[in-house]
């Protein structure tokens, strides 16, 4: 509703506007006549980044805009370039997308999956945003990967690691570059055997929603396929701030790992309060007790300060890694910001850059063309090593980073270390694997 | 039998900080008639005493590295804490170590400071305004202070250690006799034992002096003791102020058992007025009684037997009593007749 | 006019035209200029306002008429969205089989949550409802019924969505993939272009748009019935109203019903608008987002909650999309200095920092503007208007007239 309350005068002017408003020729805007929803007309085209700038995770929101603010700059041709001067694929001229100056929008999705569809739906509605990406959740990413879809635009998932987002959720429309629950269990199962040995016994603590679930059953079978052998796994609502009541059994549980299916605010909070119950300085079954992380963030371990010493987890990227495209954006970001990225922010960054490289080499902005362009696509130099874009489920295929937490950081960001870097080939799985079956991509749609 | 000990000993931790929150509630509530929804907030400004003096503990000087680099290859800033370089390392570290419980001499004068402004400055308006109107104003003030914190201290939890001396868990289990251990954390015993004493000093105030005499008087009935020509107003202000540091001070020593972020206070926020009216309105012992009584059930509620049995019942237990205990005693567990009842 | 009073029909008559003009009203800048940052005018948000329009309405009247504050509201609007959403699944897209549903479900869950906290007033009668909705809540974000059943009946935190493999009994590839009302599609639009300007005419927000005034005009009747008069005493003194030998329960709860089935509504609106259902509309935020949208508005008057829904609804989605970036270009014809200066002073009001602008303009209204934003437009047009003692708003009337905190 408007604020103004209409007075009869005001109401006489508006109707004299509608009235000269219809009497002029019109026409549809975009609809119709271009093919696909929101083309873009003048010499300029607009991405919308939909990302968390309230909420928990907004200090991730935050990363992500800037590595996508980062990206727009490379497309435009200012700054460095950054890993446009690493990447495969040399379509990207710098004079933003097919010629066109790239421009952009922001919203707020608070992790929400409500506000999220709302907020998208105001770029692509109001902005006439083309392809949106971003987001720190897997409830936010399905949300809005299905408003994508409907609209005729192109999701570029940011941070969503639940094997529904490529899985039972997928669609045509979305793509996700970031790695998902399965991958981490497949990257750990062979570190944490050589860690802590065959004979284990893992508790699991698990955020009770969606992607704690998927990834506990992807850890589980990953860890029981190498001998450990899961004594429990408690669910922990997603409110929960105290996590002592669900930490105080473990011990006297006969387990000697304990295995956080946490995220966010969840993870800081479960694994300090393990830490408080000393949990590390324990001996069960005669081994050394441990705890285990499967998903890190580098925000995650700031939150935790010291307690992550020693944890295990795993990541998507990480600023510390040496390959010429990881140097080039740690520079470029590092320059901009006077900080290191973090591997929500490289993920929005990449997945900025392979949209406008796919566009790039399709010819056209038709999300149908991208599709296309990035089904199968296979590409190099943007910090991963090299890496497949899946056709069958839009998934990412690339390696996979176990992290550890380091016992003496030097500095405030130094927090974790690499511990090893696990091969595509080790993390790979069938389309049709049963943790990721149930759904179908369908058609691109192109919209209007 | 440990399991249920160890549980017993995690409710009663978390009810300290439900009671202390909810203590302070019914004092305004009781003492003011008003509905606060920013007492949440108070007490995560609390506990951002604890992150504050932690930051001004450790305000550094900075000497550039001759060997070490940073990770864009520059020289790497190796910080000094100013109380290391005026105390020596080894005193100063030991004050850095102990910066939450130095916290609480901050956090006495900030929180008495925050609860008189807020009071004179805004809440005093809405004494004869209706509930509706209290809770849209400290609602709004409750997030322009979160927000506020968020500007300064950005949205990401931050880490707030206790101690070392608090650091590990004592083990009971020799003490009772068992054969397995039964561990808890130093940090959550400290906390329970402070709460218990900050609960034991606001009773003791209220109830041994003239002060709190006359406060006690005018919750119950307000229009008399200032018929009797006692400045009533005064007093309640300064209660404003005591109910601040209540939760002030719950908030410090919170900092260690949770990294205190921004929106901490909105998490305990629904929970603490859910512990006030199950303790019924304008009941101090009612208020602490259904804290410890909430947050003992909410942990039961957690262990493994009963979520076998009944799958997410740890999610909903507190809500579920909360409904039998309003169903059963019409105003709650010691409460008034007639106090917010329209 | 249809049996109302002057006054009515003339508040009645405003909001049809708000209604209506609402695409040229809230897009009142030029589409490429940098105001049009604050239209609101694309089909969403005008959804939006419609619908939590009518979740205000319907608050409103269980707490202004008869001044029980329900703190559990959102349950309703949940549960009405994932009955929508049900029916798209099983039946198929057409939205009135959904729209019917959710308003049932959300009665049913309506009369038993109200028979029970009923039960008490005031404070109590509040945590009640606060805590059945937080119950709710939990178990629709955790999706437990599903476990017990084995199929997900909410599916938990990604919210319900319809598959490609739902059965849609009534589907056939001739009708649209999306929600429509017998197969005109609630997301086309027909954007007109007027010079510079250009207005989005939206099948789904024209709906909303039509349901609002339907549910506005039944407020209005509800208000001035003798059920409403009762209601009324209730709110002013219950004790008097049962020492007279009057059973004000039923009236209550029949109005706690109703309210609720506006909820419900408002519910199945979102979701045929947007088919998912997500359990954080449930939440205690949600719910305590129509109590401030309805104090905001001004509880107890009739138009106060359209305007609260509207005001909270525009901060959200328009504030939250202003970026550093945009600042840049508003004062870009500034010299560089003044304008990074300018960038920094506003920069924590808007984008990343919406909710401290929304939580400043809580306190200012209510500060300044006791009987909420009603008393604000009545205000400026008093300044407009002729002085005329007779012509006395019963808005204005209702605005002022609350109760004080009770002693």
């Amino acid at each position: 509703m408007s604020f103004s309350n209409l007075t009869r005068r005001g109401l006489i002017k508006t109707s004299a506007v509608a009235g000269a408003g219809l009497a002029l020729p019109t026409y549809l805007r975009a609809d119709g006549h271009s093919g696909f929803t929101n083309a873009p007309t003048g010499s300029t085209v607009t991405l919308g980044f939909n990302v968390p700038q309230t909420g928990p995770y907004a200090e991730e929101g935050l990363d992500e805009l800037r590595a996508q603010e980062l990206a727009v700059q490379h497309l435009n041709g200012e700054g460095d370039g950054g890993m446009m001067n690493t990447f495969s694929s040399k379509a990207l001229k710098g004079n933003g997308i097919l010629g066109k100056k790239v421009e952009f929008v922001t919203g707020d999705t608070q992790t929400k999956s409500d506000a999220a569809r709302a907020s998208a739906k105001a770029m692509i509605e109001k902005d006439g945003a083309i392809m949106i990406n971003g987001g720190s959740s897997s409830g936010v990413a399905v949300a809005v990967q299905g408003l994508c879809q409907e609209a005729g635009v192109i999701f570029m998932a940011g941070l969503t690691h639940s094997n529904d987002t490529t899985g039972k959720d997928k669609k045509a429309n979305g793509f996700r570059h970031f790695f998902n629950g399965y991958m981490s269990a497949a990257a750990l199962a062979p570190v944490l055997k050589n860690a802590y040995g065959s004979d284990r016994r893992a508790y699991h603590l698990t955020a009770d929603y969606t992607w704690g679930w998927t990834q506990q059953e992807s850890i589980a079978a990953a860890t029981e396929a190498m001998g450990w052998e899961t004594v429990n796994n408690v669910l922990t609502p997603l409110a929960s701030t105290d996590f002592s009541s669900y930490i105080a059994p473990v011990l006297n549980s006969g387990a000697d790992v304990l295995v956080l299916n946490h995220y966010g605010g969840n993870m800081v909070n479960s694994l300090t309060n393990a830490i408080q119950f000393d949990l590390l300085n324990k001996e069960v079954n005669g081994k050394k007790f441990e705890i285990v992380v499967p998903l890190y963030s580098e925000l995650m371990a700031a939150g935790a300060g010291k307690n992550v010493q020693g944890v295990i987890g795993s990541m998507n990227w990480n600023w510390q890694l040496q390959d010429e495209g990881s140097k080039a954006f740690v520079k470029s970001f590092g320059e901009k910001y006077g900080r290191p990225p973090s591997n929500s922010a490289h993920t929005c960054y990449v997945q900025t850059l392979l949209y406008a490289d796919a566009c790039e080499r399709a010819g056209t902005f038709n999300p149908c063309g991208v599709v296309e362009a990035l089904e199968d696509f296979e590409f190099d130099g943007l910090g991963n090593g090299p890496v497949l874009y899946r056709g069958d489920d839009h998934q990412c295929f690339k390696d996979v980073l176990v992290m550890k937490g380091k016992e003496n950081p030097s500095n405030e960001y130094d927090t974790l270390e690499i511990v090893e870097v696990t091969p595509r080939a080790q993390v790979e799985y069938a389309p049709d694997h049963p943790m990721f079956a149930g759904g179908e991509l369908g058609k691109c749609n192109p919209g209007a | 039998m440990d399991a249920i000990i160890l549980q017993f000993l995690n409710g009663l931790d978390k009810g300290s900080a439900y009671a202390l929150i909810a203590l302070g509630l019914t004092l305004i509530f009781g003492t003011l008639g008003v509905v606060n929804f920013a007492h949440g907030a108070i007490f995560m400004i609390g506990a951002f005493c604890s992150v504050t003096l932690q930051r001004i503990l450790t305000l550094s000087s900075e000497t550039l590295s001759e060997t070490e680099k940073d990770f864009l290859g520059n020289p790497l800033k190796i910080k000094t804490p100013y109380v290391e370089s005026w105390f020596g390392p080894e005193v100063g570290a030991s004050i850095i170590d102990w910066a939450v419980p130095l916290a609480i001499l901050l956090a006495i004068p900030v929180m008495l400071f925050v609860g008189f402004v807020m009071e004179r400055g805004l809440i005093k308006h809405f004494y004869k305004r209706p509930h509706a109107d209290q809770i849209l104003v400290t609602f709004g003030l409750a997030i322009v202070l979160q927000e506020v914190i968020k500007y300064f201290y950005g949205a990401n939890p931050i880490p707030t250690p206790a101690p070392s001396a608090f650091v590990g868990s004592f083990d009971f289990g020799p003490l009772l006799g068992l054969d397995s251990s039964l561990a808890y954390p130093y940090w959550r015993l400290v906390y329970f034992g402070f709460s218990a004493l900050i609960i034991g000093a606001v009773f003791a105030f209220l109830q041994f002096t003239t002060f709190g005499m006359v406060v006690r008087a005018g919750m119950a009935d307000r229009e008399t003791v200032g018929l009797l020509g006692i400045d009533i107003d005064r007093r309640f202000t300064i209660m404003f102020g005591i109910a601040a540091a209540v939760a002030g001070l719950a908030g410090v020593m919170y900092a260690p058992i949770n990294s205190p972020n921004y929106h901490m206070g909105m998490d305990f926020l629904v929970l603490s007025f859910v512990v006030v009216v199950v303790g019924g309105m304008g009941s101090l012992p009612g208020a602490v009684l259904a804290g410890f009584m909430l947050g003992i059930l909410e942990s039961l509620a957690s262990m493994n037997e009963i979520k076998n049995i009944l799958p997410g019942i740890d999610q909903i237990i507190i809500y579920v009593v909360a409904i039998i205990i309003l169903l059963t005693r019409p105003r709650g567990l010691m409460g008034r007749k007639g106090v917010m009842e329209e | 006019m249809l049996g109302l009073k002057k006054h009515d029909t003339q508040l009645l008559i405003i909001v049809i035209c708000l209604a209506l003009f609402a695409p040229f009203l809230l897009n009142p800048f030029p589409a490429d200029s940098a105001m049009a940052q604050f239209n609101a005018g694309y089909p969403d948000l005008m959804q939006r306002f419609a619908i939590f329009g009518i979740f205000a309405i319907g608050f409103n009247l269980l707490f202004g008429l008869t001044g029980y504050l329900s703190f559990g509201h959102a349950a309703f609007l949940g549960i009405g969205s994932y009955s929508a959403v049900w029916m798209f699944k099983l039946l198929g897209y057409n939205i009135i089989p959904g729209m019917i549903l959710s308003v049932i479900v959300s009665a049913f869950f309506a009369l038993l949550i109200g028979y029970i906290s009923l039960r008490r007033s005031g404070i109590y009668f509040s945590i009640l409802t606060l805590a059945f909705a937080q119950m709710l809540f939990a178990i629709a974000y955790s999706d437990l019924i599903g476990r017990f059943v084995g199929t997900p009946i909410t599916n938990g935190e990604t919210g319900l969505q319809v598959y490609n493999s739902d059965p849609q009994f009534f589907h056939s590839a001739a009708k649209p993939d999306i929600p429509h009302l017998f197969g005109q599609k609630m997301q086309s639009t027909y954007t007109l272009d007027v010079g510079a300007w250009s207005f989005d005419f939206n099948f789904g927000y024209y709906f909303c748009a039509l349901v609002l005034i339907g549910m506005f005009y039944l407020a209005i009747r509800i208000f001035r019935s003798p059920f409403g008069l009762m209601l009324r005493a209730v709110k002013s003194n219950q004790q008097r109203m049962n020492y007279t030998g009057l059973n004000t329960k039923p009236y209550t709860l029949a109005v706690f019903v109703i309210s609720g089935m506006y909820a419900g509504l408002a519910g199945g609106l979102m979701a045929s608008m947007d088919p998912l259902s997500g359990a954080e509309r449930m939440q205690w935020t949600a719910s305590g987002e129509v109590v401030l949208m309805t104090i905001l508005g001004g509880a107890g008057t009739l138009i106060g909650p359209v305007l609260g829904a509207g005001f909270i609804k525009y901060f959200e989605n328009i504030f939250a999309k202003i970026n550093d970036n945009v600042l840049h270009s508003w004062f870009s014809f500034l010299p560089d200095g003044i304008e990074n200066f300018m960038v920094t002073l506003v920069h924590p009001f808007v984008g990343k920092g919406w909710h401290l602008t929304l939580g400043l303009l809580f306190m200012m209204v209510v500060i300044f503007l006791p009987g909420g934003l009603v008393q604000g437009a009545e205000k400026i047009g008093a300044t407009f208007r002729r002085k005329d003692g007779k012509s006395d708003d019963a808005e204005a009337k209702a605005a002022k007239q609350r109760n004080p905190a009770a002693e």
